[in-house]
């Protein structure tokens, strides 16, 4: 696959209060961004199991994001610090299981800054996009030879 | 013998020994158990080959304990045989459970292992470079040797397994209490772990010295630090599986005043114990901002390791990426 017909195939965990708001003021703003990330929606940054992002690799995404309130601003107060813990000790982690660090990011998105979330998804789809396919699962991950 | 006694079999794979050593270990009443079964193969200690096993009527043997993970393909041909011959099989330990530590292999692959064993290692004289072969011909006779894989893979990933007995090694007590169960007929459904479902730190002396709001500033190494034989390892910072890990191990490292490395694997409602771990782990670390989070977590020592001790090969992702040759 060459790098001009791949299109990275993203996740994103949005926490609801802040950056899932954030990402729908962008829609409704009309604002243009590439359609990559898969949204899901979540409670709180702090809600994201490492195995939800495990998962999302094992099933064939190239990158995956974890978007939050800013630090101070969860609702649940503590969520996002947990967060940031949890991804900076995640990131090692995949860099061990042979997945490049950029593949995983984590944003701090508020309600009101949907153009810092179409900023994201931009910067996020061509970094991946220059990165290229990852397959864990898809090329021999779990095979025999 | 009796034909009416049923039969037993034990095998291993790619293990250490000690798993065959847990069973020695069951002392005199190793006795109860041989009184009351038929032990029919077991390569380890008494002499039985292939093609006894292979002679043998589908389904004749009762229950197969298997221990070790799948290395070679030798190991997977055994496997299917003996899945063919049981009724039942048990994965028996760690290695075979979730791939245990031989699983750790899956942070590489066979030419980077290869080259290690067979070339880099300091006590290695291999001036022709040779490496083993699968098939290889000598004097006009062709040789064979078993495959060597990339890949270690736990017992259930290539036949289908009736009951985990988990543990490096298993406990005696959880043995027994499977040998029991299986003789009285009074097994769990199958695919149970046969352990409670209930977490290390349930059963750990030291569960009630955890402070109420449990936090770790500094991140120390066993060998680091002067161990209180009392207190919980992470309130001294030391890393400790138990909250990610299933109870029923008889607490034997926290007894030796050592921290649980996990070798239980995770509890039923778990499916990767590794980032579990890192997640409670993750959660306690005191440390506010990007920076002193970057710093703290830079202080473990080769954290995927550490939280998939036992269980990378049963882990979501289950090795290395793999370099595709194009
Ligand atoms: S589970 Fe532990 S004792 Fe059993 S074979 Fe594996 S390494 Fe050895
Ligand atoms: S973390 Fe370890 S030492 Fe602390 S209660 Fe749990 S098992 Fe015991
Ligand atoms: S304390 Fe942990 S590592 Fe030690 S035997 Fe028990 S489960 Fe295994
Ligand atoms: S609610 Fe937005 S990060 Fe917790």
């Amino acid at each position: 696959m060459n790098s001009s017909s791949f299109e990275p195939r993203l996740v994103g965990f949005l926490c609801t209060w802040c950056s899932y708001t954030g990402a729908d003021l962008a829609g409704t703003a009309r604002m243009t961004y590439p359609p990559n990330v898969r949204i899901i929606r979540v409670m709180c940054s702090g809600r994201v199991d490492p195995q939800f992002v495990l998962k999302a690799f094992e099933e064939g995404a190239d990158g995956v994001l974890i978007s939050g309130c800013h630090l101070g601003d969860c609702h649940y107060q503590e969520g996002n610090y947990k967060a940031l813990r949890r991804h900076r000790l995640l990131a090692r982690v995949l860099e061990q299981y042979g997945i490049e660090k950029e593949r995983f990011r984590l944003e701090w998105v508020s309600a009101s800054e949907g153009v810092k979330f179409q900023k994201v998804c931009d910067e996020f789809t061509e970094r991946i996009r220059a990165l290229g396919p990852l397959n864990h699962n898809g090329h021999g991950g779990a095979a025999h030879e | 013998m009796s034909d009416s006694k049923p039969k037993v079999a034990f095998y291993w794979c790619s293990s250490c020994g000690g798993c065959e050593e847990s069973i020695v270990d069951l002392g005199a009443d190793i006795l109860k158990v041989v009184a009351a079964v038929d032990i029919v193969y077991w390569p380890v200690a008494l002499d039985f080959k292939k093609k006894d096993l292979e002679a043998m009527p589908d389904g004749s043997i009762a229950v197969s304990f298997i221990n070790g993970g799948i290395r070679m393909s030798e190991q997977e041909e055994m496997a299917h045989l003996l899945r063919r011959k049981s009724g039942l099989v048990v994965a028996h330990g760690a290695c075979a459970h979730l791939g245990g530590i031989p699983g750790l292999a899956n942070f590489w692959t066979k030419s980077a292992i290869f080259d290690t064993v067979y070339h880099k290692t300091f006590s290695t004289a291999n001036p022709s470079k040779a490496e083993p072969l699968a098939k290889s011909m000598v004097d006009g006779h062709e040789l064979t040797l078993p495959e060597f894989w990339d890949t270690v893979k736990p017992l259930d990933a290539v036949i289908d397994v009736d009951y985990y007995l988990p543990g490096c090694a298993p406990h005696r007590d959880l043995i027994l209490n499977a040998v029991t169960a299986i003789l009285e007929g009074k097994l769990p459904p199958k695919g149970a772990v046969l352990s409670p479902n209930t977490s290390c730190c349930d059963d750990c002396d030291r569960n009630e010295t955890k402070p109420e709001k449990l936090t770790v500033k500094e991140i120390k190494r066993p060998y680091e630090v002067l161990l209180d034989p009392k207190t919980c390892f992470l309130a001294q910072g030391v890393i400790c599986l138990g909250p990610a890990t299933r109870g029923g191990c008889g607490e034997r490292c926290i007894h030796g005043n050592m921290p649980c490395r996990g070798c239980m694997g995770p509890t039923d409602q778990v499916r990767d114990q590794g980032a579990k771990f890192l997640s409670a782990f993750a959660s306690i670390l005191e440390a506010k901002d990007e920076a002193e989070v970057d710093r703290l977590v830079d202080t473990i020592v080769d954290p995927a390791g550490t939280f998939y001790r036992f269980s990378l090969p049963s882990s979501i992702l289950k090795r290395k990426k793999m370099e595709v040759v194009r």
